[in-house]
C-alpha cells in the first residue's frame, strides 16, 4: 500500500465500472466453459458406470488425484504443453469438475428407488426412455447440486487462472491490487467473486426448484 | 368399460439361475390360467412364485418351457411390446415421484402413443374406478399421498392400457392390516366389473384364499404342490405339505369362503312388545322350542327372551330382552357368522337385511353342516 492512500476508494471502483463489467464477463467465460465441458464428460463417464459399474471405483480414483493436485501445479504442469492459454487453463479447472460431477451424477442415478426402476421395466420403458424420462429427472436434485459445487468452486479456482494470464477478476485482485500494491483493486475483485458465486448459487437452486415441483410435495 | 381378459399358460417351464445341472428355481412348472379369473400363486419364500410371475412379462427370462398369453408364446414379441400389454403392480407400487398422479396414470397409453385427448380421459376414467376424485388427486404427486391412495394409483396405473392381463407383486404386502382387508374388497370388486386374468403373488396364505378363484401352491424349487379352487384345497389338500401350509384351521378358513345367503335360514319364534307372556310361553311350547325372538313394530329384532324368564300373564317388554348380539347381513362369511353365534347365549344369529328387518336365523348346526357337505365357492 503506497503512504498516505486511504484504504479503499470508491471512486476508483466507479471509474473503472466498465473495465470490472470486462473482467466479471471474461471470468464467467472462462467458469462457464470449464463447467459445461466438465458435466459433459462427466455425464458420459456416469453413463458408462451405470451400465459398467466395475468402473466407478477407478474412474474416482483419477478424478479423485487430479482433483488433490494443487491448482497452481497443474497449470504449471501443462504449460510446456498448451502454453499460456486459455486450453491449459480450461484443462486444470476442467479436471476439478470432474469428481464432483461424476460422484453427484451417478450417486444421484443411483438413488433412485429400485421399485421405481422395476416398475419402469415392468410397464415397459426401454432403457433409454427409462434413463431420460424417469431417472434422470429424480436423479435431478443432486446432480444440480453437483453442478452448483463445481460452478462455485470453478469460480473461485480462475481468480487463479490470472497467473497464466487469463485475466477475469483474479487480474484486479493480483496484477492490480496485490503487484502495484493496490487494496482497492483486490478488494472489489474478492467482493465479486464472492457475490458472483452466491448468486449462481442461489440461481441454479431456484432453477432446480423449479424443474423439481415434485420435490417439494415430499418435504411437506 | 371394456375389457377383455387373456387366457395365459404356462407349460414345462423351467427356470435354473445357476449353471446347467445346478437348483432350479421353477421346476417343470405347467399351468393354464382361465380368462377372467384371479390365479394365486402362493408358497414359502425360495418357492419360485415371483420368478414364475417374473416369466410371464419377461421381466426375467425362463431356462426353458413356454409361456402363451391367448395363444401367443411371449417370446414372440420383443419384450417392451409385450410388457405394455400386461399390466404390472408391486409391493412397493413404485409409483414416479417426479409425475402428478394423473401423469403416473397415463404412462403406458403414453408409452403406445394414445392421442392425449384419449389419455386424458382414461386417466379420468381409471382414477373414478379406483375411487379417487380426478378433481382433487390428478395433478398432486406421490409424496402428497396415503398408502392406500398410492397403491389405488398403482392399480389405476397397471390398468390404463386395458391390457387382458396383470401381474400383481405382493400388492397389498406393505399396507397395515386393516387398510390391506379394505384394498382387497376394493380390489375384488373392481375386478368383479373389469374382469381380467389376474395373476396375484402373495406368501400369506388367507389372502391367497380370500382373493383367489384358483391357487396355486409351490413349494421350494419351483415345484407346483397342489392347484385348484380355494374351497377344493382346503377341503382336500393334495399333499402333507399342502395341507401343512394352509394350516391347521382349515376347516374355519373354508368358512370364510362361505356366505350367510348360501345357507337356508331358519324360521325363528318371534314375539312382538305388548303381546301377553301365556301366549308367547304356548307358542314356545309348541315349537318345543326355549328361546323367542322379540321384535318392534318394524320386524327389528329387539333381543332374545328366555322361556324360564316368561312367568305370569302381562304384556311382555323391551326391558324382557337380553339385548343381541351383533345381527347377521347374508353377505357375511360364516366365518363371521360362526364367531357371533359363539358369543350369543342362544347359538343362533339373526339375519337381518338392509333395513334392519328379521330375514331369518342360522344355528351353529347348519354351519357344521356345510362343512360336513362340500360346497361350491361362491361366484
Amino acid at each position: 500500500m503506497i503512504e498516505g492512500q486511504p484504504f479503499f476508494q470508491l471512486d476508483w471502483v466507479l471509474d473503472h465500472l466498465d473495465t470490472l463489467a470486462q473482467r466479471i464477463g471474461e471470468h464467467l467465460l472462462v467458469t462457464v466453459i470449464a463447467v459445461v465441458v466438465g458435466f459433459v464428460i462427466s455425464f458420459a463417464l456416469a453413463l458408462l458406470v451405470r451400465r459398467y459399474p466395475r468402473l466407478y471405483p477407478p474412474i474416482l480414483a483419477v478424478s479423485g488425484v487430479l482433483y488433490a493436485i494443487p491448482s497452481i501445479a497443474l497449470f504449471v504442469l501443462f504449460i510446456p504443453i498448451t502454453g499460456l492459454s486459455l486450453l491449459t487453463a480450461e484443462i486444470a479447472l476442467v479436471s476439478y469438475t470432474l469428481v464432483i460431477l461424476v460422484r453427484n451424477i451417478v450417486t444421484g442415478l443411483r438413488g433412485v428407488p429400485a421399485e421405481v426402476i422395476e416398475a419402469a421395466r415392468g410397464m415397459g420403458y426401454t432403457d433409454g426412455q427409462r434413463l431420460w424420462r424417469i431417472e434422470l429427472p429424480i436423479a435431478l436434485p443432486i446432480i444440480v447440486a453437483g453442478v452448483r459445487i463445481a460452478t462455485v468452486t470453478t469460480i473461485g479456482l480462475v481468480t487463479i487462472a490470472t497467473l497464466i494470464g487469463m485475466g477475469g477478476l483474479g487480474y484486479l485482485v493480483v496484477n492490480i491490487g496485490v503487484r502495484q500494491r493496490f487494496p482497492t483493486a483486490t478488494i472489489t475483485g474478492v467482493v465479486i467473486v464472492v457475490l458472483l458465486s452466491t448468486i449462481v448459487d442461489v440461481g441454479l437452486q431456484a432453477f432446480q426448484r423449479r424443474l423439481t415441483p415434485w420435490a417439494k410435495a415430499r418435504e411437506a | 368399460m371394456t375389457s377383455s381378459a387373456a387366457v395365459v399358460r404356462l407349460e414345462h417351464v423351467s427356470k435354473r439361475y445357476g449353471p446347467e445341472g445346478g437348483p432350479e428355481a421353477v421346476s417343470d412348472l405347467s399351468l393354464e390360467i382361465p380368462a377372467g379369473e384371479i390365479c394365486v400363486l402362493v408358497g414359502p419364500s425360495g418357492c419360485g412364485k415371483t420368478t414364475t410371475m417374473k416369466m410371464i412379462n419377461r421381466l426375467i427370462e425362463p431356462t426353458s418351457g413356454r409361456i402363451t398369453i391367448d395363444g401367443e408364446d411371449v417370446m414372440a414379441l420383443p419384450a417392451v411390446e409385450l410388457r405394455r400389454r400386461i399390466g404390472y403392480v408391486i409391493q412397493q407400487v413404485g409409483l414416479f415421484p417426479h409425475l402428478t398422479v394423473a401423469e403416473n396414470v397415463a404412462v403406458v397409453p403414453r408409452l403406445l402413443r394414445w392421442p392425449e385427448s384419449r389419455v386424458h380421459e382414461r386417466t379420468n376414467e381409471l382414477l373414478d374406478l379406483v375411487r379417487l376424485q380426478p378433481s382433487t388427486y390428478a395433478d398432486r404427486y406421490p409424496a402428497a399421498l396415503s398408502g392406500g391412495e398410492r397403491q389405488r394409483v398403482g392399480v389405476a396405473r397397471a390398468l390404463a392400457a386395458d391390457p387382458p392381463l396383470m401381474l400383481m407383486d405382493e400388492p397389498f404386502g406393505a399396507v397395515d392390516p386393516i387398510l390391506r382387508d379394505r384394498l382387497q374388497n376394493e380390489f375384488l370388486r373392481l375386478q368383479a366389473q373389469v374382469r381380467k386374468t389376474i395373476v396375484f403373488v402373495t406368501h400369506d396364505v388367507d389372502e391367497a384364499i380370500k382373493m383367489a378363484d384358483r391357487i396355486a401352491i409351490l413349494q421350494r424349487g419351483g415345484i407346483l404342490a397342489q392347484y385348484d379352487t380355494p374351497d377344493s384345497i382346503l377341503k382336500a389338500p393334495a399333499s402333507e405339505f399342502v395341507a401343512h401350509f394352509v394350516g391347521a384351521d382349515r376347516g374355519l378358513k373354508r368358512l370364510s369362503l362361505g356366505r350367510v345367503r348360501d345357507l337356508e335360514l331358519g324360521k325363528p319364534i318371534t314375539a312382538r312388545v305388548g303381546e301377553p307372556r301365556g301366549d308367547l310361553r304356548r307358542r314356545l311350547e309348541e315349537a318345543a322350542a326355549d328361546f323367542i325372538l322379540l321384535l318392534d313394530e318394524k320386524d327389528r329384532p329387539l333381543g332374545w327372551i328366555d322361556r324360564g324368564d316368561l312367568g305370569g300373564d302381562d304384556a311382555v317388554t323391551v326391558d324382557d330382552a337380553t339385548p343381541g348380539s351383533p345381527t347377521l347381513e347374508p353377505e357375511s362369511t360364516l366365518r363371521d357368522a360362526l364367531s357371533v353365534m359363539l358369543g350369543s347365549s342362544v347359538q343362533l344369529g339373526v339375519v337381518v337385511d338392509s333395513d334392519e328387518r328379521v330375514l331369518g336365523v342360522i344355528s351353529v348346526d347348519a354351519i357344521s353342516e356345510v362343512l360336513r357337505t362340500p360346497t361350491s365357492r361362491p361366484a
